[in-house]
């Protein structure tokens, strides 16, 4: 997904589409010949059409794939979550627009709960912007915050063989006078990787020497397994004031479908992203935004407890996680072991699958393993170069990602299909 | 002097407070100014401000009657209440991620309830796309089709997201006016009155020209474009080459038995026009906001990029709702029962109360053949009280508003708000009121009336 906000963001440096538009007074040409010269896309969209979850979301909707593919709960959100939001289908004025920048119950609730993790008063109207989904968040902050030959340097990664880091000379060549943002992804997706006090100060550093700004997706903040810990960047000194925060209800109550997600940051930027929001979509539904407000008010209340939804959610998915990990080894893959997130990464080259038979021999191994998995063992995942530039395409090409935020019946039908892959395979 | 000395101290803590222990002022300060410089991309600009704000703050401080924004006051229909209530209580499967282009059940019947309207074939999955509401449905097109230095026509005046949607897709706005006919003595205006001059119409069409965007019943002067007059719109289109965005989310509120015709039904059209329509405004569900675009696949190829490349999916049990709604209207659609029918009809009374009481007032109102709305002319007002304070250069009706608000507790919307900056001083004697207002909301506002009555006398 990264990919396409930063095509969105580099048009300039791609090769310039020409859009000819001829009169047709001149040529002379029929009505419908004339359209297809005249009415084409814009410029801004060009090389954005094709979309890998669009592709693979397609394959496994067939009921008899076990999928494992897009980051998608097939678990129920907690019982709290679907009672709050039975209660408000019946309050009607839920049922008309609410403030374009977010539900004031909402927004006040998402502020009470980060001025506790932020240790700093947050203003519910001007520091935080309800929005369609994380993804909607990224957009307007992206819409709103960079221009056309602003650079970000988003997939400057270099992984070492066993420890997946950011080499820090590496990254800091990739900022200049003209880098305006960096994405920052933790927990991250797929990696699983979720980024350390020293390395979050690593590009803390970086960000203030070349004032740039930091778009800090924590979607899976509370997704986070033992000996590890989420850190937010923008409680670092000197962040607050150039840091966007990107959160997501989808991905905190595994409530996806809801679309729903927040950005936070200082007003001089957020205020950019209310002028995207009241160009774009204006306002958020309302319904959902309060039975999101409510859950909150469940959750912040006992933040300490076991049974606070940001804590049980990671135990229980530590268990899935470890289970999963265990399946993919007894295939004789080496799974990356995430420290959060849902995903888990595996380099499946080792089971030599024969994809003599997969069409379109250009696609990168992954993307044919995946189709070829889906066909053949009814087990769908997601090519990881998906998530990559042209650059490091070739290195991420043989892994593959799962997702286990599933029940366990889901789970136990991946088994069954390992288990028959192995008997296979001896 | 202690006490100043306190209140310093209290101001250059207040920017330390936010630091950890152990920035320094001079580091704080730096990066304030830093900061300060240019932040925001070049496609913001022109299209910040929001016209909306100052009057929504306005009408609770001075706890008026609201009849400016467009959304009832009513609850939906008990089918679509119903409907949602039932999609956020069943499959728990609903509470993740339906199909990015629309949950299927919506785009089949959506495919299906238009196609027979537009008597065109349409295929759920090529030709219909799920938005964050109809304003998502424009933005939409807009980023999709609009290229830098691309004209699109827009008839004014217009609902104002138009021309700042125009503007941040690089477009070049160009403006022809619908233009009122003398009316004759002792009658009121009629929204049909309202028209288009044929030649200035055809002169605003360049080979810079991409898109005209068309919005029938019109908000906010309530016309309903007639079937000649999008003949003539669409000859345009067709003789240029332009793609027509129609936004037909007031379709249903139609009254005193006019029609409403969708410019895509007419030959040659369905090629070159997206047609965007609303669940809030069809089933007087506002907060849903669930709209959709429907069109042909040359086109609907690239508002699909720009949806999965801006918010992806819309939520789900929204479109569910909407899905059973229509469903339920398909089985009742053309008979006395049908919410499509009986809604008009209320509304066709409220607005015709409504226009009764204001002209008590002195108020003209222009009567609307569709939408949710009714301007009223103020010019009597305005040559009786031309000085209402404001700032310098603010339109007449935006000073009238202030003062209604404030003496008299009712909100309309100034409608220079609807026109191009150019023509707002031109415009400016003309209030835009919505009707779709509950029973006590139009009591409410009688009883402010009857006191405006009572200061009116000598």
């Amino acid at each position: 997904m990264f990919l396409a906000q930063r095509r969105l963001c580099s048009l300039e440096s791609r090769a310039k589409f020409l859009k000819t538009i001829y009169s047709s007074k001149i040529l002379g040409l029929p009505t419908s010949a004339k359209m297809s010269l005249k009415i084409t896309n814009a410029k801004r969209i060009e090389g954005l059409d094709s979309n890998v979850w669009i592709e693979f979301t397609k394959l496994a909707a067939d009921p008899s794939v076990v999928n494992l593919g897009q980051g998608l709960p097939d678990i129920s959100p907690p019982v709290y979550v679907k009672e709050e939001l039975s209660k408000i289908a019946a309050i009607d004025s839920l049922n008309q627009y609410t403030r374009g920048f977010g539900h004031p119950s909402l927004v006040k609730a998402l502020s009470c709960l980060y001025e506790k993790i932020y240790q700093k008063q947050i203003n519910p109207n001007k520091e935080i912007l309800v929005t369609v989904g994380a993804y909607g968040s990224l957009f307007n902050t992206i819409q709103g915050l960079i221009d056309e030959g602003d650079e970000k340097p988003v997939d400057g990664k270099k992984w070492s063989s066993s420890d997946w880091t950011l080499d820090p000379q590496e990254l800091a060549s990739k900022f200049n006078s003209k880098t305006k943002a960096i994405i920052l992804n933790t927990p991250h997706n797929p990696i699983g990787k979720v980024y350390t006090k020293e390395e979050l100060q690593v590009i803390a550093d970086l960000c203030i020497k070349y004032d740039t700004l930091c778009i800090s997706d924590e979607v899976y903040e509370w997704l986070v397994y033992t000996g590890n810990k989420h850190v937010k960047i923008a409680t670092f000194p000197g962040m607050w004031e150039r840091t966007i925060t990107i959160g997501s209800a989808g991905k905190t109550f595994s409530v996806t479908g809801w679309k729903l997600g927040w950005s936070i940051g200082p007003n001089h930027l957020i205020k950019h992203l209310q002028t995207v929001q009241q160009n774009t979509v204006y306002t958020c539904a309302t319904p959902l935004q309060e039975a999101l407000a409510q859950a909150f008010w469940i959750d912040i209340k006992r933040m300490d407890d076991p049974e606070c939804y940001f804590n049980s959610l990671p135990k229980e998915l530590e268990v899935k996680r470890d289970r999963m990990i265990h399946l993919l080894e007894s295939l004789g893959l080496k799974p990356i072991v995430p420290d959060g997130g849902y995903f888990i990464i595996a380099d499946v080259s080792s089971l030599d699958a024969d994809l003599s038979d997969m069409k379109d021999s250009n696609e990168p191994y992954d993307y044919k393993f995946v189709k070829w998995m889906t066909k053949n063992k009814k087990l769908s995942a997601i090519p990881v170069s998906a998530f990559c530039n042209t650059e490091t395409k070739l290195q991420f090409e043989k892994f593959v990602r799962f997702c286990f935020i599933k029940k366990d019946s889901t789970l136990d039908a991946a088994e069954e299909i390992i288990k028959g892959w192995n008997r296979q395979k001896s | 002097m202690f006490r100043n000395a306190a209140a310093i101290s209290l101001q250059l803590m207040g920017p330390l407070q936010r630091k950890k222990a152990g920035a320094s002022v001079t580091r704080c300060l730096h990066q304030t100014l830093t900061m300060a410089k240019r932040v925001q991309a070049r496609r913001l600009d022109g299209i910040d401000h929001d016209p909306w704000v100052e009057f929504v703050k306005m009408a609770s401080e001075f706890d008026a009657v609201n009849l400016g924004q467009g959304f009832p006051d009513f609850p939906p229909p008990d089918f679509a209440v119903e409907a949602f209530q039932h999609a956020l209580s069943s499959d728990f499967m609903l509470n993740q991620y339906t199909r990015a282009f629309g949950y299927p059940p919506l785009t089949k019947i959506l495919a299906s309830f238009f196609g027979k309207l537009l008597g065109q074939e349409i295929d759920p999955l090529k030709n219909v796309l799920v938005t964050v509401g109809a304003y998502g449905a424009l933005f939409t097109a807009f980023q999709a089709l609009v290229e830098e230095g691309d004209e699109v026509i827009i008839i004014e005046p217009f609902f104002d997201c138009y021309e700042p949607m125009t503007l941040m897709a690089g477009g070049h706005p160009v403006f022809v006016t619908l233009k009122p006919g003398p009316t004759r003595d002792g009658e009121l205006d009629s929204s049909s009155n309202w028209q288009l001059d044929p030649t200035e119409l055809a002169s605003k069409f360049t080979s810079h020209t991409k898109a005209l965007i068309l919005n029938t019943p019109n908000n906010p002067v309530g016309k309903v474009f007639s079937k000649a007059e999008l003949e003539l719109v669409a000859s345009l289109c067709q003789q240029h080459d332009v793609i027509c965005i129609a936004d037909e989310v007031y379709q249903w509120l139609v009254y005193d038995g006019y029609q409403h015709v969708s410019i895509a039904s007419l030959p040659g059209m369905w090629e070159r026009t997206l047609t965007i329509g609303s669940a809030g405004k069809t089933f007087s569900a506002t907060g849903w906001k669930v709209g959709w675009v429907l069109g042909p696949d040359s086109l609907m190829k690239h508002l699909r990029t720009v949806h999965q490349n801006s918010i992806y999916h819309c939520p789900t049990q929204g479109q569910v709702a909407v899905a059973q709604s229509f469903e339920h209207e398909q089985l009742h659609f053309g008979q006395p029962s049908s919410y499509f029918a009986q809604f008009p009809q209320a509304m066709q009374r409220t607005r015709d109360q409504m226009i009764c009481s204001l002209q008590s007032v002195g108020l003209k109102p222009v009567v609307p053949q569709g939408s949710y709305f009714f301007m009223t002319d103020i010019s009597d007002f305005k040559s009786k009280m031309p000085d209402l304070p404001g700032d310098v250069d603010e339109p007449y009706d935006r000073r009238f508003i202030k003062w209604m608000i404030k003496t008299k507790g009712l909100v309309a919307i100034p409608v220079s708000t609807f026109y191009s900056v150019p023509h707002r001083k031109i415009f400016d004697h003309y209030v835009r009121f919505c009707f779709v207002k509950d029973e006590s909301t139009l009591q409410a506002m009688d009883e402010k009336l009857q006191k405006w009555k009572k200061e009116l006398r000598p």
